[in-house]
């Protein structure tokens, strides 16, 4: 049986990068199940998020030969065209359009470069709720990024980008050194808002390559790691690294400090699925294009090991007998956390809204 | 997920040098425990066993 984590409805999901929604190609995602077509209107470029089925044939909408009529998406099939409210305005052969012939449209957001789109209750969508990745899309910062399918459920990707001491041993000689996996953390767990923070800092450690290479610190450094992980969707990590020794000034100010941050929208597809974007943004060396390009590929070898790791564990886990036993020692405290917050967010999302008469 | 933080922090230091938790509940009552699911489940059981400090217990 594949290991599956439930979907937890009623939430923001990243659909897809800025740049990836566009009008000469139609996107298709499918996100908790639920295929979806991205397209921008034609005037101000506003995005669009509808049901990726013709109400027709089922046709996927986003397949070749559908294409966009102004602000209208013609079905490539039989020709049937809907509006961006999702309405059908035309079919073939007769003036007459049936009442029902609609496809749903979901309630979308464009913010730090990212689609945001909600899964859910259209009436529930509240685009004050979705947390914040500034540095994605701000003056200053250079960011490096990318998508990688992964063919495993979602809660493995969180259990992983919870827990960093995998970086030793799955990341070594990248961004792994022996200092991450023998340094304990704290986890805080802020019930209200769902955010899950793990830290670890560390005074005294090796510079892995990824750092070193692009930094130019030679020598041992500090090396804070501080993750604030925004159930379900976005994963924050605020990286610092010095040389060792050399912490921020009482003011707060930080010349001597290289902070990079990294991102991470983890994106339920279907069961055992799930779209893994990835993003590492800096605001020193930003014109050094060559540590640009040394970040980017440094880092998609990265996110390539924890691919390679995660499609592996999910085959694993398929073919375990039903109520296999694991095992949790202290490193996992903040991935229980995510991991319990998420159970909750399932179950708030499950529940039949009260509808006020 | 942004929702107004409601302040209900739950915090677990892994003490350096050490194999133990200390936990920190909301209520501010605290506990120690070698084992990550056995310190959930006495944050979660809020508010059994968790009298604030300064109350008579």
């Amino acid at each position: 049986m594949p290991h599956t984590t439930a979907f937890a409805r009623n939430q923001w999901y990243v659909a897809a990068y800025s740049h990836e929604v566009e009008r000469e190609e139609l996107l298709g995602r499918t996100i908790l199940g639920e295929p979806l077509v991205f397209y921008r209107t034609e005037e101000d470029g506003t995005p669009v998020a509808l049901a990726d089925r013709c109400v027709h044939r089922r046709y996927p909408l986003h397949e070749k030969p559908s294409r966009l009529d102004g602000d209208r998406l013609v079905c490539g099939y039989h020709g049937f065209t809907y509006d961006t409210s999702g309405t059908c305005v035309y079919v073939p052969g007769q003036k007459r359009v049936p009442r029902t012939a609609r496809v749903a449209s979901y309630p979308i957001v464009e913010q730090d470069s990212l689609i945001w789109v909600w899964i859910g209750d259209p009436a529930l969508a509240d685009a004050g709720t979705i947390p914040r990745a500034r540095h994605l899309d701000s003056p200053g910062w250079v960011t490096v990024r990318g998508m990688e399918p992964i063919d495993a459920d979602y809660g493995l990707l969180v259990d992983n980008l919870l827990d960093l001491s995998h970086e030793t041993y799955l990341h070594g000689g990248y961004i792994g050194t022996p200092e991450v996996a023998e340094t304990p953390i704290t986890t805080e767990v802020d019930e209200g808002a769902g955010i899950v923070r793990v830290s670890r800092h560390m005074d005294d450690a090796e510079c892995p390559p990824f750092y070193a290479r692009s930094t130019g610190i030679s020598g041992r450094i500090t090396r804070w790691q501080d993750i604030e992980y925004h159930a379900p969707c976005l994963y924050l990590l605020h990286s610092r690294v010095a040389p060792v020794g050399v912490v921020p000034e009482a003011d707060g100010s930080d010349p001597g400090g290289f902070h990079t941050e990294v991102t991470y929208a983890i994106t339920p597809s279907e069961d055992g699925k799930v779209y893994d974007f990835w993003a590492v943004s800096r605001d020193w060396a930003t014109d050094d294009a060559e540590v640009t390009e040394f970040l980017r590929s440094n880092n998609h070898t990265v996110v390539m090991q924890d691919v390679d790791a995660l499609n592996l564990l999910q085959k694993t886990l398929g073919s375990e007998r039903t109520g296999y036993q694991e095992l949790s020692i202290n490193i996992d405290t903040g991935g229980l956390a995510a991991r319990r917050i998420l159970a909750r967010l399932v179950e708030e999302g499950d529940k039949p809204v009260e509808k006020v008469l | 997920m942004s929702n107004t933080p409601t302040g209900e922090i739950y915090r677990i230091d892994w003490l350096p040098g050490t194999d133990v938790l200390h936990g920190t509940c909301h209520c501010g009552r605290e506990h120690t425990a070698q084992d990550p699911i056995e310190m959930w489940e006495w944050m979660l059981a809020h508010p059994q066993g968790h009298e604030p400090r300064g109350n008579s217990s």
